[in-house]
């Protein structure tokens, strides 16, 4: 769990952070209801110290992961990613209005452009996955990155283990 | 040049070049554009002339730079003035920008590792009228085989006049000179002008000093590095960023003019190739398809543009015009076929596939017909760049390490330049004998422009201000 702890922290924190700004319409009206009337206070939410549902962080905290990992110079999804990307497609069916862009990341050891291909390659593979599952192309954007954001900072086999990567990220 | 018409200090002969800069300058290319050099014809010195041996002394195969010139004593002493008179140039009066100019010569030959220069630091000055009238023993009391002696003027318009002349000591014999006119800030182009004549007369190679390359600068952390376009004089000088880093950019390519800079930028989120205009600072997408687009190339005649563009995840190569219109598409395999290079005819097209299983290097003709691959060393084989004078074809070969290698076009003969951890990305010189790349540090991410002869022994760095990536060198200018 550790990659997907690092995946929302360094490379996503800002997009998540705007993802909860970007809702408070859909926080719980308790305000007005304590208002207009006196009946007791409703049962207390199920989590409320927990993620806004439909969130960056309420996905994050619903999927098995939202990175899944490709092997050297390949795009192919394995069995252990179709898990994580099923997670993923349960969540998105239950918030059928929200989309997500899925990035696309290579390790370093190959040439830039055909990096940023083949990130191209590794998202689109992630979203042939999930609309095979019935989410809707059209909620699914895809951005390669290639090479050029590095999740493992190391030049070994473990940190290009984690960079060759697809990351989803919801959007709104 | 072997002409003797008498230097006349006006231009009147120029008058049509004159008026073409002006027209340049009118559209806004002064500066960032192709401004011409205008050439000069000076007088003879009072030495013999050489048999003008430029076309006789050319190098011919690929391999050849242990030839004899490499090791040559050439003395650059400071360039004096007829008299000091103030100018828009770097260093003030014509005084010291005479010492600038032969400082710049001698660092062209010093840098690129070219024959064994001595600079004006290490010389004693001459006298104006000694220009034209070596005092051959003197030098030759110094060891020194060629001179090189040059003046600048300073013109009632504020532009400089700089001559150059090369000298055989040995033979007492003048071997070539040339003149230049020249905008005050454009001093720096008369330098690399005179160093150009001195190699191109003693390798009987092309010029290429006096050039531009197009760079990606780099600075911050590896997981977040800012990336920016930027251009510089070949010799690192007149450096300036294009664009301020807030969007990633990536894989610039200078036009065969210099008016314009294609290059890959995430501005609207995706990796997109932008065509941006120097002299007006706009810029417009190469393609209006849906697809993320890579890897921009120009032809040599600068007429049209290749891209790769990746459609559900398979990604093809595209020629456009480059004054927009429809594209054209040159691949249709599954898989990723990326890059392209032309042949200098602009009649073949070199370009990376991975169509076999992985990325291997193929030629097609510039109509995408007779695709056929040509790397079969084992090993992946990728951004293959066609030399300029047609007789190599450099690529990023990828067997464990990334390094610079060379193959002839029809891929036999592959020789490595570079044995580092991780080479990527050549550019040719103009003149086709040297290479630049870039070179990424194990872990630190650090990268860095080098540069290399075909000998592969000749190995340097280039100075840049930040860390960089992605040299993209331009043609000599006009």
């Amino acid at each position: 769990m550790t990659p997907k702890i690092l995946t929302a922290s360094v490379v996503l924190a800002s997009l998540a952070l705007a993802g909860c700004a970007g809702k408070p319409k859909e926080l719980p009206p308790q305000p007005e209801a304590a208002t207009t009337t006196r009946t007791p206070p409703p049962p207390p939410t199920p989590a409320p110290a927990g993620p806004v549902p439909g969130s960056q962080a309420d996905f994050l905290a619903s999927v098995i992961s939202d990175t899944i990992h490709f092997e050297l110079d390949k795009y192919n999804v394995d069995t252990e990613s179709q898990g994580i990307l099923q997670s993923q497609a349960q969540w998105l069916a239950k918030y059928p209005g929200k989309k997500i862009t899925i990035e696309g990341h290579c390790d370093e050891r190959g040439t830039r452009e055909y990096n940023l291909a083949l990130g191209e390659r590794r998202a689109n593979a992630a979203k042939t996955y999930l609309v095979g599952l019935g989410v809707d192309a059209s909620r699914i954007n895809t951005v390669s990155y290639g090479k050029e954001r590095p999740i493992a900072l190391g030049s070994d086999e473990a940190s290009w283990a984690k960079n060759r990567r697809a990351v989803t990220i919801t959007v709104e | 040049m072997t002409d003797k018409i008498p230097l006349t200090g006006a231009v009147p002969s120029f008058a049509s070049l004159v008026r073409c800069g002006a027209a340049v300058l009118a559209l806004g290319f002064g500066l960032a554009g192709a401004a011409h050099a205008q050439q000069q014809a000076l007088p003879a010195s009072n030495a013999p002339q050489a048999a003008n041996a430029a076309s006789s002394g050319g190098l011919t195969g690929s391999v050849t730079d242990d030839s004899a010139w490499r090791d040559l004593g050439i003395a650059i002493p400071s360039f004096p003035t007829d008299r000091p008179v103030a100018t828009g140039a770097e260093g003030g009066n014509t005084e010291a920008v005479g010492r600038n100019l032969a400082r710049v010569v001698f660092n062209d030959l010093k840098f690129n590792g070219l024959f064994k220069p001595t600079g004006p630091d290490s010389l004693p000055g001459i006298a104006y009228a000694e220009v034209t009238a070596p005092a051959f023993s003197g030098w030759r009391a110094r060891s020194a085989e060629m001179l090189v002696q040059g003046f600048v003027k300073g013109g009632a318009d504020g532009r400089l006049t700089v001559g150059c002349y090369l000298y055989d000591v040995a033979l007492g014999q003048e071997l070539a000179r040339e003149g230049y006119v020249v905008k005050p800030e454009d001093w720096r182009r008369a330098a690399h002008k005179c160093a150009d004549m001195v190699y191109s007369r003693l390798s009987g190679e092309s010029p290429f000093f006096d050039s531009k390359i197009a760079y990606i600068a780099e600075t911050g952390p590896k997981d977040h590095r800012r990336k920016q376009l930027a251009i510089m004089d070949s010799d690192g000088a007149n450096h300036r960023f294009i664009t301020n880093g807030q969007a990633t950019a990536l894989t610039p390519r200078y036009s065969p003019d210099y008016s314009k800079i294609l290059y890959l930028s995430y501005l609207d989120g995706r990796p997109r190739i932008y065509v941006y205009d120097i002299g007006s600072g706009s810029q417009r997408l190469v393609t209006e398809g849906k697809g993320p687009t890579f890897a921009p190339r120009w032809s040599p005649d600068g007429k049209s543009i290749l891209y790769s563009m990746a459609i559900a995840g398979n990604t093809d190569i595209y020629r456009v015009p480059a004054s927009g219109g429809p594209s054209e598409r040159l691949t249709n395999t599954p898989g990723i076929n990326i890059g392209g290079s032309f042949s200098p005819d602009g009649r073949k097209i070199v370009f990376e596939s991975d169509r076999s299983g992985s990325q291997q290097v193929y030629v097609m003709n510039s109509d995408g017909s007779g695709q056929h691959r040509i790397s079969f060393f084992g090993g992946r084989a990728a951004t293959p760049e066609w030399s300029p004078r047609g007789d190599q074809i450099a690529f990023t070969h990828i067997a464990g390490n990334l390094r610079v290698a060379v193959m002839d076009p029809d891929g036999n003969n592959l020789r490595y330049l570079t044995d580092s951890w991780q080479d990527e990305a050549p550019t040719w010189a103009p003149n086709g004998r040297i290479i630049q790349f870039f070179r990424t540090e194990k872990n630190t991410g650090h990268t860095s422009i080098w540069q290399v002869d075909l000998t592969g022994r000749n190995e340097r760095r280039l100075k840049t201000p930040v860390d960089a990536s992605d040299p993209a060198w331009g043609p000599v200018l006009p």
